[in-house]
């Protein structure tokens, strides 16, 4: 019965300690990316390597986003002529939901599984030691880096996502539902506000910290070889998707009251 | 069974660098270090001889405070590195290098930047400046002119002296080895060994080495620990090591067939 009951508070401690640990590494992130020496080699390399190399698949999944909205819309409701609002409705929905949070699944999941292969392995073959016992924070060397990069990047590509995803909802109008290219434009800028932006990027920031934070957590905690590793990537894709989501219901109540 | 440290004639009398009492380290129900205490003497080489899981190398770890021990103390020159903080030990470690099995190279850099890394890391040096003491560390291991290739283009033996050189560019006090011979062959273990002397007799480090290569020991070694149930069974010289009697000892040295049979004959 006493192993019983201490195994329970184990399995009790252990994700607290978990939530605790990525907590602190995001404190210690954070800090570490705002004091000098700043190491923007790094982050322009991450840059690159995290944001650069993810234009293509942002843009695929918001331009097909934007162009399957413009025929859901035009054929869900033909009776009402909300075709006419089709421009509208793509933009308010990609700008405000749809393009944070595909972008952050789609991108988030490559990049932040990416970043527990690369920290994971460095992790089991000792060279995350390495750098330790040359009195180098792999925090600072590491992590700030990816941390950065993944800040700035995100909600780049989240704007792009959404200028291509309205592009594709535009190409759907005009060609399928034989829309003029001045009434959706008209209509676009008509319904978007400042608001939805930075509604849309608010977003954006967010999830870039839990996706940099958990995907370089579970890498710097990868423990049992390949295998561990393999273990530790799958866990940040899951994880980094059920964080995003979860927080977009939060952060659209905290937006709706602050802005 | 010889905890104490007997005298003999080739070991150095020097006062002690570091100072272990009592450490203690457990994973899970089992304590893989159970109240270990040793010196290491100031210029010594120290080998560190177990059978593989006996926690050789996680003893070489709390020397440096990689793994924290959850008892007893580490006493760098007075300082008790159990007691320190990660950022606390940044100074200590820059006195005390440590070459890994694996060479732990970092992958994604080529030679010249993980030669170069501690400079760049602790030294405000210029980039022909750190050219240059790149280019002499790698010298003195013997690899001049690979600063442009990557670690995959490496042999074994290769990342090893690399790894070696990247230790030894910010000349350290103490270096800790941990099975610097794994896994490589025996004209490349004879190289390896040469170098770890060498940093001994030319550069005047400390050196700790982690290692069940008898051969190794016997060439570099001037005190031997046996590892053995979480404390050292043996610590003494070569010579004290052939005559004990202790069972450990005699099983692990009888273990090692072959060329250990001839070291143990030859001394």
């Amino acid at each position: 019965m006493q192993r019983t009951d201490d195994r329970i508070l184990i399995d009790l401690k252990s994700p607290l300690r978990e939530v605790g640990a990525i907590w602190l590494l995001a404190v210690r992130g954070m800090a570490a990316m705002v004091r000098p020496p700043y190491e923007f080699r790094s982050w322009l390399h991450q840059m690159g390597h995290l944001g650069v190399s993810s234009l293509g698949v942002a843009s695929v999944t918001t331009l097909f986003t934007g162009m399957v909205l413009a025929l859901q819309t035009a054929y869900s409701l033909p009776e009402l002529g909300v075709k006419y609002y089709i421009g509208s409705v793509v933009s308010k929905s990609l700008t405000r939901e749809l393009g944070p949070v595909l972008v952050a699944l789609i991108v988030g999941g490559r990049i932040g599984s990416g970043m527990t292969a690369e920290l994971g392995t460095m992790k089991v073959t000792e060279q995350v030691d390495a750098m330790r016992s040359m009195a180098a924070d792999p925090v600072r060397k590491l992590v700030v880096p990816k941390l950065a990069a993944t800040l700035i990047m995100l909600p780049a590509l989240t704007v792009l996502g959404n200028f291509v995803g309205i592009f594709g909802g535009l190409f759907v109008a005009v060609n399928q539902l034989n829309l003029s290219v001045g009434l959706y434009m008209n209509d676009v800028l008509q319904a978007l506000t400042m608001e939805d932006v930075f509604n849309g990027l608010g977003k954006s920031v967010v999830f870039a910290c839990f996706i940099a934070i958990i995907g370089c957590h579970n890498g710097l905690t990868a423990s049992g070889g390949a295998e561990g590793v393999g273990r530790a990537t799958t866990r940040t894709v899951v994880w980094a998707s059920i964080m995003v989501l979860v927080s977009d219901f939060f952060l659209t109540k905290l937006f709706h009251v602050l802005i | 069974m010889s905890s104490s440290e007997p005298s003999g004639a080739r070991r150095p009398r020097r006062e002690p660098l570091y100072v272990v009492r009592g450490l203690c380290r457990r994973f899970g129900e089992r304590a893989v270090l159970d109240g270990l205490s040793f010196d290491v003497l100031r210029g010594e080489c120290l080998v560190v001889l177990g059978r593989s899981g006996s926690g050789k190398s996680l003893t070489l770890r709390q020397l440096n405070g990689l793994d924290p021990a959850e008892g007893g103390e580490v006493l760098f020159e007075g300082t008790d590195l159990v007691q320190l903080t990660e950022r606390e030990l940044y100074p200590l470690r820059r006195r005390i290098a440590m070459l890994f099995q694996s060479g732990a190279l970092f992958d994604s850099f080529d030679v010249l930047d993980n030669v170069a890394f501690p400079i760049r890391e602790h030294e405000r040096a210029g980039e022909d400046e750190v050219r240059e003491r790149v280019a002499a560390a790698l010298d003195w291991v013997g690899l001049s002119g690979i600063e442009d290739r990557m670690p995959a283009a490496l042999s074994g033996g290769m990342k090893k002296r690399v790894a070696l050189a990247r230790s030894l560019v910010l000349e350290p006090e103490v270096v800790l080895f941990d099975e610097p011979t794994a896994g490589l062959d025996p004209v490349t273990s004879a190289d390896i060994c040469g170098l770890i002397r060498s940093t001994r007799d030319e550069l005047g480090t400390t050196s700790v080495v982690v290692t069940h290569d008898i051969r190794l020991a016997t060439h570099v070694g001037d005190r031997f620990a046996l590892l053995h149930e979480g404390r050292f069974r043996f610590l003494g010289t070569w010579e004290e090591a052939v005559r004990s009697s202790d069972t450990a000892l005699r099983s692990f040295l009888d273990g090692q067939h072959g060329a250990a049979q001839e070291d143990i004959d030859a001394a």
